[in-house]
């Protein structure tokens, strides 16, 4: 039997389709209404409620945790002070990438974190190696958490808080919903105003039913994964799997990244002042240096009218709504030799919210200028067809309200 | 002396989109609008604290999707929101929804007709084999077969490979839609009354005909061009109602370095040799431009804002006989709470997409006879729908505004006047909402009725016809608003047309606005060459 959340009381009767998909072994709910756009559309219109519980958790204390965590994760940690959450990876000696997640510095010297997969033992190993005195511990069990995403989470919140006035993005409350004790981050994964609690599980169904409760006026939407999948590409996130693989089950350099291949080159602009010897840190100065990065990630916008124009020569409507892919596309260079391969996108949807289909895409660097055209094949009643395409930058979307301080 | 390159009279949707190309072509363009905001018959208007009126427009389609590329509407904000379902009550207590899931419709239908739930399928797929072949036709600037010139002879060439282009059995669907009722072509398809009368609406919406007359079949495919994400037929709601669309538009047009100035009317263009130099408002100031657009109704267009003695007698008298006979109307509520259908029992769902109340084609001819004797209908046909269900910013939490289209409220009234019968009509759809769901008059906290006749005051529309006049086939195409002069282009030099009275017609969908801008912009650039 596959596992449940601690949600699950609440979200399998909601679960209208009763179609169920299987992350990290548990049943959560690709979708929950038929129309999945109308649940997306609550993460840009109002808000959607998002169960994540599968995530793994983990808690890191003890007297070297912060020594730890600067010399496991590539961002320096002391940034994140106690009350506010950093995004971060973890790369290996060669300098790819291992995982990406957000950790919270939940009190002095206590930190959270949620990973796509296990890490206990492989944290646990850098620890007993080089000798830190850290407690980590497997939470993943003892919570669930939640995903409150879109413009009115912060709204339907305050009908049950006052404690998230002021919390700014990527800052920590703790506070007491109807009673329970929940800690909130202000972050998420859409791109959008949002917010995530991480839930006792006991207090799970109650803190589901204050919440639906709570935001009835204001179109609260449970969310599934679909959903919420959308919402990540148009936000320029990427996800594990799709976008990328852990370097730690990879079989060669192919399958593997560097943060800077994967557009996080923005995490060590201030490498030059980080005194940290973290699992890495020479390979990417050498990268940096050297500049062998292979390719870095980028949106693509792909031309409306080329899209037109290819189905409607094929004799059918060019397909919109439901345009969703996490398989590799092939792209090739615009220049007189035909078929010259260029990169490759990682995934491809229609945005329904900005009008046009867009990808996220591996290119190498010199294809990599905002509006650089390239070609993207597209199969087309079976057949290869290529449509153009230009670079854009990531984010896609990326609206005021997220980081706004009210 | 104020001089801009384009002056656009109306900052309706149309005149928007058309002021949006033509500064985006660098004009110097000043958009006129006579009420305190944008949008003519596409406002959100907050006529209670917190409440926001759908006060006519209220649902998205038609709106061209090249025109939101092009105009970078999703920049500005725009945002339609999707409709997750449908729903149509019957009399007797029974109901069709249909939402997103194919095979969860079949199986509704089913329960009526197993034919009928397989015909859906068929019938979807001959339509959007229709709507697909024929998109060229609403995108383009129609061809006029008066002309001889090259560049028409050409057009008129493109038209009929469009035409004759197309494969026999959706040539054959676009002939009888062209020339029948909409009762004809789905009794071809259909057996249950029920599921006829559902599709049945779009046939009726804003025009004198009921299904069973025979304008009624363009009609319904005039409305079937419409667009959700690529699929035909499908309709959204824009966030904070369709102003919230037309107030994009002003950004847009805005973003491009255009202009707009509210309350200011136009009472006449002005004109010199032949040609337009300029407007004067109502307050007498004088603002001048080369290019002149009038965005309002042939009407106003050929014979209010220019002297009529001006130009050709065919064209006046053509323009004189247009058929305006306005015949829809609105009455707009606030609610409490969400009404109950007896026989559902998760009632907001209901409403997050259309209500359509008007069961069957009985039904609906019933309450188009009333029209046809100079009487609003005492059983009208409704379209209902309650934004507020999905968009949060339209009412308070916990309340609701409900938006109800409502056929037929003839313009001309027999034995009355719209002021006396305002309030008689407001009974009528909230007696009528009240026998499909009981209890309804205990959730209205408000209620605000918009006859034809106000629509006709406040947007300025003639006869309140919500499209700029009939979407018939023959004030279609060639000749809309009239042969002849179905290009954008008036007898008067510089001054154009470009409201829903113009190719392809009304409904929010910008093309008229757009492809008089072509026009303008080509012009222009003959007349530098
Ligand atoms: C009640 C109602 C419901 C409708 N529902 C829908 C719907 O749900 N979906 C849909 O797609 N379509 C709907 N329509 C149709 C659609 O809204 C119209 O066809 C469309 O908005 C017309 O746009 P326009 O720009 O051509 O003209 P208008 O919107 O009529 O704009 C004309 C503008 O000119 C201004 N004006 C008038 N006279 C002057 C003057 N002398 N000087 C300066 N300015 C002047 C007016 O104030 C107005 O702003 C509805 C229409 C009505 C009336």
């Amino acid at each position: 039997m596959p596992k449940t959340t601690p949600f699950h009381p609440r979200t399998g009767p909601l679960n209208h389709p009763q179609i169920w998909e299987n992350w990290a072994g548990y049943l959560v709910a690709p979708q929950y209404q038929h129309s999945e756009i109308s649940e997306y559309y609550s993460v840009r219109n109002s808000a959607g409620l998002l169960d994540t519980s599968p995530l793994f958790k983990y808690k890191f204390s003890g007297p070297d945790a912060e020594a730890f965590l600067m010399h496991a994760m590539a961002r320096d940690i002391r940034k994140c002070k106690p009350g506010r959450a950093q995004y971060t990876v973890w790369c290996d000696d060669a300098g790819y990438v291992v995982e990406d997640g957000v950790i919270m510095h939940v009190s002095v010297g206590e930190y959270w974190l949620t990973a796509a997969e296990p890490n206990l033992r492989y944290f646990r190993q850098i620890a007993r190696k080089k000798g830190f005195d850290v407690q980590i511990d497997d939470i993943t069990t003892d919570y669930g958490i939640l995903a409150l995403q879109g413009p009115k989470s912060l709204e339907i919140l305050q009908e049950l808080t006052s404690d998230l006035n002021g919390v700014g993005f990527f800052r920590l409350a703790h506070t007491k919903l109807d009673g329970h004790s929940v800690v909130i981050s202000r972050t998420g994964y859409t791109g959008d105003l949002g917010y995530e609690l991480w839930v006792p599980k006991d207090s799970c169904v109650a803190v589901w039913d204050a919440l639906m409760s709570a935001g009835s006026g204001y179109n609260i939407t449970p969310m599934g994964l679909h959903a919420l999948k959308m919402a990540r590409i148009e936000a320029g996130l990427l996800l594990l799997d799709v976008d990328f693989y852990s370097s730690r089950y990879a079989w060669t350099d192919a399958q593997q990244d560097t943060a800077h291949e994967l557009g996080w080159g923005w995490m060590f602009k201030n490498l030059a002042k980080d005194d940290r010897a973290f699992i890495g840190r020479e390979a990417i100065e050498a990268e940096i240096a050297n500049r062998t990065s292979r390719h870095n990630t980028v949106g693509l916008i792909i031309d409306w009218y080329d899209y037109q124009e290819k189905h409607r020569e094929a004799g059918i409507m060019p397909p919109l709504e439901g345009v969703f892919n996490e398989g590799t596309m092939n792209i090739y260079k615009i220049s007189d030799t035909p078929w010259e391969y260029g990169g490759y996108a990682t995934c491809m949807m229609y945005s329904s919210l900005l009008r046009s289909h867009i990808a996220i895409a591996k290119l190498p660097l010199e294809l990599c200028e905002p509006g650089t055209e390239v070609d993207l094949e597209l199969s087309i009643i079976r057949r290869s067809v290529n449509v153009k395409a230009r670079v854009a930058e990531l984010p896609f979307f990326n609206p005021a309200r997220k980081t706004a301080r009210e | 002396m104020k001089k801009y390159d384009a002056i656009v009279i109306g900052g309706g949707h149309n005149g928007l989109v058309n002021a949006g190309y033509l500064a985006k072509a660098g004009l110097n363009t000043l958009v006129l609008e006579r009420r305190p905001y944008v949008g003519g018959a596409a406002v959100t208007e907050e006529l209670l604290p917190g409440y926001k009126f759908t006060t006519f427009s209220y649902a998205l389609s038609l709106i061209r999707p090249d025109i939101c590329q092009e105009l970078n509407l999703p920049e500005h904000g725009m945002m339609t929101l999707p409709m997750p379902n449908h729903f149509h009550p019957a009399e007797d207590g029974r109901f069709l929804k249909l939402g997103a899931d194919s095979y969860e419709n079949y199986h509704e239908i089913a329960k009526l007709s197993l034919e009928d739930a397989e015909a859906m399928h068929d019938f979807g797929h001959i339509m959007d084999r229709v709507c697909h072949a024929l998109k060229p036709l609403v995108d383009m600037i129609p061809p006029n077969p008066q002309s001889q010139e090259p560049e028409e002879l050409e057009r008129m060439a493109e038209f009929h490979a469009i035409m004759e282009g197309m494969p026999p059995d959706v040539q054959d669907m676009v002939q009888k839609l062209w020339t029948s009722s909409i009762a004809e072509v789905l009794d071809e398809y259909f057996e249950n009354d029920l599921v006829k009368g559902m599709l049945a609406s779009s046939a009726i919406i804003g025009s004198m005909c009921g299904p069973r007359s025979k304008e009624s079949g363009m009609v319904w495919l005039f409305h079937k061009m419409g667009e959700y994400d690529g699929i035909f037929g499908e309709w959204g709601f824009h966030k904070g109602g369709n102003g919230g669309f037309t107030q994009c538009l002003g950004r847009a047009f805005e973003a491009f370095g255009g202009t707009i100035l509210c309350d200011a009317g136009v009472d006449e263009v002005l004109r010199k040799d032949g040609a337009a130099i300029g407007v004067k408002l109502s307050s007498g100031e004088e603002i001048y431009a080369d290019i002149v657009v009038s965005a309002l109704d042939p009407r106003n267009t050929f014979l209010r804002l220019v002297d009529p003695a001006e130009l050709p007698e065919d064209l006046v008298k053509h323009i004189e006989d247009f058929k305006f006979q306005g015949s829809a109307a609105k009455v707009n509520f606030v609610l409490s709470d969400v009404p109950k259908h007896p026989n559902h029992e998760y009632s907001s769902e209901i409403f997050r997409g259309f209500l359509n109340v008007g069961p069957t084609f009985d039904y609906l001819e019933e309450a188009f006879a009333d029209a046809q004797e100079g009487r609003f209908s005492r059983r009208p046909f409704i379209d209902g729908c309650i934004q507020s269900t999905i968009d949060p910013d339209m009412t308070p939490p916990g309340k609701h505004i409900m938006s109800n289209f409502v056929m037929w409220a003839p313009y001309h009234l027999k034995d009355s006047d719209w002021d006396t019968e305002r309030d008689n009509l407001g009974d009528a759809v909230q007696e009528t909402l009240n026998s499909f769901f009981p209890g309804f008059n205990d959730l209205v906290e408000h209620r605000e009725v918009v006859t034809p006749l106000d629509i006709e005051r406040i947007v300025g529309i003639a006869e309140g016809n919500i499209f700029h006049g009939e979407l018939f086939a023959d004030q279609l195409f060639f000749s809309r608003p009239a042969p002849g002069w179905n290009q954008y282009r008036t007898p008067i030099k510089g001054y154009y047309q470009c409201g829903s009275g113009t190719h392809p017609g009304g409904c929010v969908i910008g093309a008229p606005g757009k492809l008089a801008s072509m026009q303008i912009l080509r012009d222009r650039e003959k007349a530098a060459a």
